[in-house]
């Protein structure tokens, strides 16, 4: 009788268990596609020290490159190496502010950047927006770990109006 | 006592009198050698950037903020040493310089820069020096590297090439103009030209 008893318990332990491993097995497949997506260590083994990729060079060319949508702070085509930007200098600005752009030929930083949240214009640029690498940020010369599939407002109406055509 | 201070002074006021014309010359001239060069080793010694940072006040702030610039690490292992920028090469300005260094000397005895805080009170005071010596010699120690005449402008990007053709050409900017703080970090700019 207890030996039944025993079975019975046993039987039940092993119907209760096995979804679990099963969907244990499961995750550790699902894992492995998305480890094989994009990591800096590609597919290298956990115990394994990658050989370091090298490091992309910052795009220098000064040709503007478009934005993605209407808000997209522009990014930066120029090295800021060293560049100071803290509480004694802003290295940015010594290009970019409005009364240095006639010297330089640099663009003058949008004119929201002297406002202040009540939307009052300053003498200076607003403590807000002091900090540049906050939103503007230089471009490597490297490819994109993953795809991106942003599609932007114009692309999808011409696309809609396309197919509306015919 | 007073016979031997007499003779003394006797030897002094007419050596050839006591010593041999020809010991003299050749006394003279290797004593001129030993001391010459005794004072140019003890120049160079000091024009070292080993003799500099051996004061704690350089070896942790500017030389410290200088590992991280393009002037101490670089694609192509070319460094500039503390002296190569702040020591003028030519020697006549190079002593008049190391005159002024008797300062620096007084305010290290009395560490007048001897913490980080004390460092960044002064620091606008120091970089005016530099800016100010650099400016008037049109940026000697620079060129002293960076010749004008061998550039290529077009190995430069283009905002460079714009401003070093202009500018820099017709002598209304010389380097520090513009490239302040290149080596070490900025003090607090306001009110300085170009900022």
């Amino acid at each position: 009788m207890k030996k039944l008893n025993l079975a019975v318990i046993a039987s039940l332990l092993v119907v209760a268990v096995s979804p679990i491993m099963y969907s244990l097995n499961a995750n550790a497949a699902d894992k492995e596609t998305i480890n094989s997506v994009a990591t800096l260590r590609d597919a290298t083994p956990i115990d394994v020290q990658k050989e370091p990729n090298a490091i992309p060079k910052v795009v220098n060319k000064d040709i503007k490159q478009g934005r993605n949508y209407p808000m997209q702070p522009p990014v930066i085509p120029h090295t800021t190496r060293s560049y100071e930007v803290n509480k004694n200098n802003n290295k940015c600005m010594s290009c970019h502010s409005r009364h240095r752009t006639e010297k330089t030929q640099a663009p003058m930083v949008s004119v929201t950047h002297y406002m202040n949240r009540d939307g009052n214009f300053l003498a200076e640029v607003s403590p807000r927006r002091y900090f540049c690498n906050q939103c503007h940020v230089t471009q490597l010369d490297a490819k994109p770990l993953v795809e991106n599939t942003f599609t932007d407002m114009h692309s999808l109406m011409k696309e809609k109006s396309k197919a509306n055509k015919h | 006592m007073k016979n031997l201070l007499k003779i003394g002074w006797q030897t002094v006021r007419k050596p050839s009198g006591y010593y041999s014309l020809g010991a003299l010359v050749i006394g003279g001239f290797i004593a001129g050698i030993i001391f010459w060069g005794g004072f140019n080793t003890a120049l160079e010694v000091t024009n070292t950037e080993a003799f500099c940072i051996s004061c704690h006040e350089m070896e942790d702030n500017v030389y410290e903020e200088m590992k991280t610039t393009i002037h101490f690490s670089n694609r192509s292992g070319v460094r500039a040493t503390c002296p190569d920028c702040h020591v003028p090469h030519a020697w006549t300005d190079k002593i008049a310089r190391k005159m002024q260094a008797s300062k620096e000397v007084w305010g290290m005895l009395f560490g007048t820069i001897d913490t980080r805080e004390k460092f960044l009170a002064h620091r606008r005071g120091l970089a005016e020096n530099e800016w100010r010596r650099l400016k008037a010699n049109d940026s000697l120690e620079c060129r002293n590297c960076h010749n004008f005449d061998y550039m290529d402008f077009t190995e430069q990007s283009e905002r460079a090439s714009y401003q070093h053709s202009t500018a820099l050409a017709d002598g209304e900017k010389t380097c520090i103009d513009c490239h302040k703080g290149i080596a070490h970090q900025l003090p607090n700019m306001k009110g300085v030209e170009g900022w």
